[in-house]
């Protein structure tokens, strides 16, 4: 059942964008929009905004890498571990909870280790990739969104994604626990 | 708050390398995310100027305002502030559908349209918009359906039943993105968040 859910979604992911394209286009002409130019037009804003979100991007991701090379990342695991036990938080997870908003590839990384070494059907397989899945890399969005409209005061954007993410992680751990425990 | 925690983030990670002994890791660490910030910018930059020019075609030919009327109801609730008929409204809903299919690449480049669209409603100030936040807790809680790359990840690793995770996926993402988009909105009007308090 949940399989074919997800062929059909998989296969909608495929169509997606060349139907987007021919319906905008279409729909465009058929509007009388002159789509040549108008596209073009339109395109010449990208090249400035890639460019714009370098510094941004810069910034964001020295300090995580800094962070991360230094070890300091294992001991805010390390740290937490006692705390969290007891809720019934796998230490296996830990890495991927404090990872997961910081560094995309990183928690990449620490999904594939772990699938491998406890087996990707495993509780904390799944407990692994529903994490992953559900959440998403809070910090870079945050400086690549910002960053490209020059906003540097983000008023309460921070509190409320960190809110949100752990909440997701604790739902994450809790239903894995209930489903595949 | 983010100087906060670029200055956590350096401070911690350059005091923790002298007990660890790795202040060349953290050094080549340091010199490649500069290199990657910069690869992945610049890679954007082709996809960014596709949708942009797509986005521009769909808004000429009122195919954002048919899509946004019809999802009006539930936008104009989350962004109250954002005048219904308004670009901004098109461009976040192309966002968010395209998070939901997992489009990785094209949500960003079109969520970076909607943040633009919001700004020129935020006449350019460097300060966040309400709009702005709600937006971005919907971007960084994730929406998505179908986790594509876990799924693919999962299958590479062997598993069995590589898309089991697909409802367990799903209920986390509604409760964080549920709960999120009532924190922003809550915090929104709290003592130190509000908007005259950062103007000052």
């Amino acid at each position: 059942m949940s399989e074919n859910i997800s062929m059909i979604f998989q296969e909608a992911s495929v169509w997606a964008i060349p139907i987007i394209f021919l319906i905008i286009v279409v729909v465009g002409a058929i509007r009388r929009v002159k789509i040549y130019e108008v596209f073009v037009e339109g395109a010449k804003e990208g090249f400035n905004v890639g460019v714009r979100i370098i510094p941004y991007l810069v910034a964001i991701l020295v300090a995580i890498a800094v962070f991360r090379a230094s070890g300091a990342m294992d001991w805010v695991v390390a740290a937490l571990r006692p705390i969290l036990s007891p809720l019934g938080v796998p230490p296996e997870v830990l890495p991927m909870a404090v990872i997961r908003p910081l560094s995309g590839s990183g928690a990449l990384g620490v999904m594939t280790e772990g699938l491998n070494t406890y087996g990707a059907d495993s509780l904390i397989g799944n407990m692994l990739s529903t994490m992953m899945g559900s959440t998403e890399t809070t910090f870079y969005v945050l400086a690549v969104y910002f960053g490209s409209v020059a906003v540097r005061r983000s008023r309460h954007a921070v509190p409320a994604c960190l809110i949100g993410d752990a909440v997701g992680i604790t739902i994450a751990i809790t239903i894995c626990n209930l489903v595949f425990g | 708050m983010i100087n906060w925690i670029w200055l956590g983030l350096i401070v911690s990670g350059v005091i923790v390398a002298a007990f660890t002994g790795r202040m060349a890791e953290v050094t080549n660490a340091a010199f490649d995310a500069a290199k990657t910030a910069v690869t992945l910018s610049i890679g954007l930059i082709g996809i960014m100027a596709l949708w942009l020019g797509l986005m521009k075609i769909a808004e000429e030919g009122g195919a954002v305002r048919f899509i946004a009327r019809l999802l009006r109801p539930v936008m104009t609730r989350l962004f109250p502030d954002v005048p219904a008929e308004h670009p901004a409204m098109g461009s976040m809903l192309a966002n968010i559908a395209a998070n939901m299919l997992g489009l990785g690449n094209s949500a960003t480049a079109l969520g970076l349209k909607a943040m633009q669209d919001l700004q020129s409603l935020n006449k350019g100030s460097a300060t966040a918009s309400n709009a702005m936040v709600t937006f971005l807790v919907i971007n960084t809680t994730s929406v998505t359906v179908i986790p594509a790359t876990v799924i693919a990840l999962r299958a590479s690793a062997g598993s069995m039943n590589p898309t089991s995770i697909i409802g367990t996926t799903i209920i986390a993402t509604i409760c964080s993105t549920v709960v999120g988009v009532i924190s922003a909105k809550l915090l929104q009007r709290a003592k130190g968040y509000r908007m005259e308090a950062q103007n000052v």
